[in-house]
């Protein structure tokens, strides 16, 4: 039973992986727990609910996992996508612990399965769970509600009166009505500050409300913009965010993994102008996925337009809006609001600088355009077989990379350098801290399951003494 | 054919699906839909029926209301079986009274206890109804005669199996899948019996079924196995009965006799099985049933529990007065199942059976149409 005018051991505020992986984890230590979740029951699960995996190291096959992903490889992997902006010894116990976690999820409900058709590629690497995240989210609040977490939905910490390196009162707004909660030690595990458009305003200007947000509408970063106002410690670039290009029909929130669009590679990318922007071809798209959002909230109006022909239609991923589609691209540019002639010119002068070669979508091929800026690097091929379609382009927000900073035992640190007596941060909150740029598939999910057991661990620890 | 709304409706749900695909280990139907980019109608009706209702697609969706894409992809499969099989039922004035409605179950079963009663009135006058007839060969027959036995029961299980195999056929020929070599379709064919008899799939593959709510549990698998065997169990009762009395012993039969002891079980585990089906759908989260399953499937599996509970007691009671009553209700029952068989949850199994007949076919051919 919830009852806010008691002191409870320990406070979570959030009600994703990290939050739940904290919470079962100090209960199981013996403290008495209560989890307050910003979003409704069935919203519950922050970005968590439209996970897919997490990145798994492991010296030999086990389980779903295929082959060995040791710590040496993973460690270089995470070293190159974050071009060094990371700490390595936080890092390191990261990927040692991923191991131990991925086992915990499955000893608290969480069923894995081998990866996905059309993601054999992270085979190795990736667990993915049965049914997504949100089927991991329902696993983690069953355990958690077995064990006597209390839980309460619907509410926003809206404040943590911090004094003296020690949390004291938290503020609340409780499904619409103001309220207070204690608890001796308070874990933060309530994501970034994506889905809070003015903020991104502050660095985006007009164009973040162009930005469609690809999870939860309540990762505001209330709590977060909080403790950094308090003095806590900042981690990661504040302007940056991770971006990919979704379909612009996607809702503006939590529209999730099917708005992906997988065809640029096999198309010509124009903008507003009608006019290429940059070479579409230029790695496979895993590896490029994650600049175009970048790419896209750079053109006016922070749209783009994927125009494809018959020939390409069944090479990516089938996404959940219907293509666009016209007899001539004189007629498709016409339907999508761009200038005909543009449009035509454009792609006359790809399709003349398209030189020939063996197409094969699925490798670097190669086949590429010559004295054409940008050029296209791979998988040109003239767009000349009608009907023409077309996919609408917008820059989706996975995270944002500002977060507080952390120590080993995932302590909240101030400015000054000490750490907090009883505060503590899991999950994207504090993943700036490892991951200060950049994104390796399944990672999120690791570093929210390891500091999110590590800070329900101490906290618990802290409260019961 | 289903209707135009519940196609539309089905098509936006597994392209919804098809792009998101985190649902791909729960079940047949996924990996199904990802041989496909389009979906033509007789091909969401397939993977309507391979579809065994888990409810795991549900409960793990994002996209699930209040999500503005509205998706209960479970609601709209039931909708679409309980739509096709109906509307494929014959003839289409039957299916009319019948289909899609619990009311008109219990209606069909009233009446078909009626006649029973009335023609045994008829025939044999109300002694033999009500008197108290030695356990002997041939004494339900001084009840009800033979032929009125046999006759009505015989015509109502041809009837209803030749208006299920129309369906059927019209099913399969909409669908559309090539049966390739005769080897081909005969180990394709093996593979889905195997996954009938096993009900592999009910299983989700060992972690079970989302039976009421988020959590996965085995029982409805279990209460499934029950009734599926309880019936087949009845079926052998009924035929090795069909094959003594051919060999000139007329029912009943003592305790310890094959035809007895079959029936004997199988009336235990349909009322096990259907007892346990009919909580389950009571206790369930109503979210992603279809709204116009619930009442025909309580009707029918009130019916199921009745004819195994007749039978029951027919047997318990067939040395005191109460054995005519008894083996009136009793054939009621049974003629009221098979009666109402084509129209409602009875035909799913043979639907879902050719429908992982042709998944066999088409995992087997690789991919594709
Ligand atoms: C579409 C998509 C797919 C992704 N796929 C993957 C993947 O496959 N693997 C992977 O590793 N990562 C993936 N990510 C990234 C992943 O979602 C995050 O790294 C991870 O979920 C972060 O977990 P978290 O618990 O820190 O935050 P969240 O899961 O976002 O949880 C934050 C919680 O805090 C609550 N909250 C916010 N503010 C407050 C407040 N003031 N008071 C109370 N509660 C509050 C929110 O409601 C929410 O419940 C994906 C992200 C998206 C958007
Ligand atoms: S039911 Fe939902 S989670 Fe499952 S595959 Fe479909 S869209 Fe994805
Ligand atoms: S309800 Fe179960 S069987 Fe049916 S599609 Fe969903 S996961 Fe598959």
């Amino acid at each position: 039973m919830v009852d806010l005018s008691k002191l409870y051991d320990v406070l979570v505020v959030g009600g994703g992986n990290a939050a739940l992986c904290a919470a079962i984890t100090a209960r199981e230590a013996g403290a008495s727990v209560l989890l307050l979740e910003a979003a409704p029951r069935a919203f519950r699960g922050g970005n968590s609910r439209h996970t897919r995996n997490l990145r798994v190291q492991h010296d030999a096959p086990a389980g779903v996992l295929t082959e060995a992903y040791p710590e040496a490889e993973y460690w270089d992997d995470l070293k190159r996508v974050t071009a060094g902006q990371t700490d390595e010894s936080l890092a390191r116990m990261t990927i040692r612990a991923s191991g131990p976690a991925q086992a915990w999820a499955g000893a608290h409900g969480v069923v894995f399965q081998p990866s996905l058709a059309g993601t054999l590629s992270l085979g190795r690497t990736n667990a993915f769970f049965l049914g997504g995240g949100k089927a991991l989210v329902n696993a983690y609040y069953r355990t958690a509600a077995r064990l006597g977490v209390d839980i309460l939905y619907d509410t926003e910490a809206t404040h943590l009166a911090l004094r003296e390196e020690e949390v004291g009162e938290v503020t609340l707004t409780s499904r619409g009505f103001p309220a207070t909660a204690r608890g001796k030690a308070v874990v933060v595990a309530s994501g970034g500050f994506q889905s809070n458009l003015a903020w991104l305003g502050e660095y985006w200007g007009e164009a973040a409300q162009n930005f469609r947000i690809r999870g939860t509408p309540y990762n505001r970063g209330r709590v977060l913009r909080d403790l950094l106002d308090q003095g806590v410690a900042a981690v990661g670039d504040p302007t940056q965010c991770h971006a990919v290009a979704i379909d612009a029909r996607a809702p503006a929130f939590d529209g999730g993994i099917c708005t992906r669009l997988d065809c640029v590679p096999f198309g010509v990318v124009v903008n507003r102008e009608g006019r290429r922007f940059y070479d579409e071809g230029e790695d496979v798209w895993p590896k490029r996925y994650a600049i175009w959002g970048r790419l896209v909230a750079q053109q006016p109006g922070q749209i783009a337009w994927c125009l494809i022909d018959s020939k390409a239609t069944s090479l990516f991923m089938p996404s959940v809006f219907p293509a666009l589609t016209a007899p001539t691209l004189g007629a498709l540019a016409a339907q999508l609001g761009l200038a005909p002639d543009a449009v035509d010119s454009t792609v006359a002068a790809f399709n003349a600088a398209v030189r020939p070669g063996a197409f094969d979508g699925t490798k670097l091929d190669g086949c590429r355009t010559e004295g054409l800026d940008p050029p296209k690097t791979h998988w040109a091929r003239p767009l000349d077989t009608p009907p023409f379609f077309a996919y609408p382009l917008r820059p989706g927000i996975t995270f944002t990379y500002l977060g507080v900073q952390v120590d080993a035992d995932a302590r909240v640190h101030m400015e000054s350098g000490t750490p907090c007596r009883n505060l503590f941060a899991a999950g994207e909150i504090m993943a700036g801290s490892i991951l200060g740029r950049g994104y390796l598939a399944g990672f999120g999910m690791t570093i929210g399951t390891t500091f999110g057991r590590i800070a329900g661990r101490e906290a618990a620890r802290h409260a019961l003494g | 054919m289903p209707s135009a709304e519940t196609l539309a409706e089905a098509r936006r749900s597994l392209e919804i699906c098809n792009a998101c695909r985190y649902c791909e280990g729960f079940c047949a139907v996924f990996p199904a839909m990802e041989r496909r980019r389009a979906f033509s109608d007789g091909e969401l009706e397939y993977l309507a029926h391979l579809c065994h209702n888990c409810r795991g697609c549900y409960f793990a969706c994002q996209y699930a209301p209040p999500h503005p894409f509205n998706l209960t992809l479970p609601r709209v499969f039931a909708e679409l079986r309980l739509e096709g099989v109906a509307e494929r039922a014959r003839p289409p004035a039957l299916r009319r009274l019948f289909a899609r409605n619990g009311l008109a179950a219990a209606l069909g079963l009233a009446g078909a206890i009626a006649v029973v009663f009335l023609l045994t009135a008829l025939f044999a006058g109300p002694e033999a109804l009500f008197g108290v007839h030695p356990v002997r060969p041939g004494s339900y027959y001084e009840v009800i005669p033979h032929a009125l036995l046999a006759w009505p029961v015989g015509l109502v299980a041809v009837a209803a199996l030749v208006a299920i195999g129309l369906g059927l056929v019209d099913f399969w020929r909409g669908c559309g899948t090539a049966l390739h070599t005769p080897l081909r379709a005969t180990g394709a064919a093996l593979a889905a019996l195997g996954d009938v008899l096993t009900l592999r799939n009910l299983g989700g593959g060992g972690h079970g079924c989302n039976d009421i709510d988020e959590a996965f549990s085995t029982t409805r698998r279990r209460l499934h196995h029950f009734l599926f065997y309880g019936f087949l169990l009845g079926i052998l009762a009924t035929t090795l009965a069909w094959i003594e009395s051919l060999l000139g012993h007329p029912t009943p039969y003592p305790f310890f006799s094959a035809p007895v002891l079959a029936g004997t079980a199988s009336g235990a585990a349909m009322l096990i099985g259907a007892g346990g089906m009919l909580w389950l759908h009571l206790a369930a989260d109503p979210a992603p049933s279809a709204p116009g399953q619930l009442a025909p499937d309580l009707a029918m599996l009130g019916l199921l529990a009745a004819a195994a509970a007749s039978g029951l007691l027919l047997l318990a009671l067939r040395a005191t007065s109460a054995m005519g009553t008894m083996l009136a209700i009793h054939l009621g029952c049974v003629l009221a199942l098979f009666a109402l068989a084509p129209y409602s949850r009875l035909a799913h199994g043979l639907y879902r059976a050719a429908a992982l007949w042709r998944n066999a076919l088409e995992a087997r051919a690789g991919k594709g149409r």
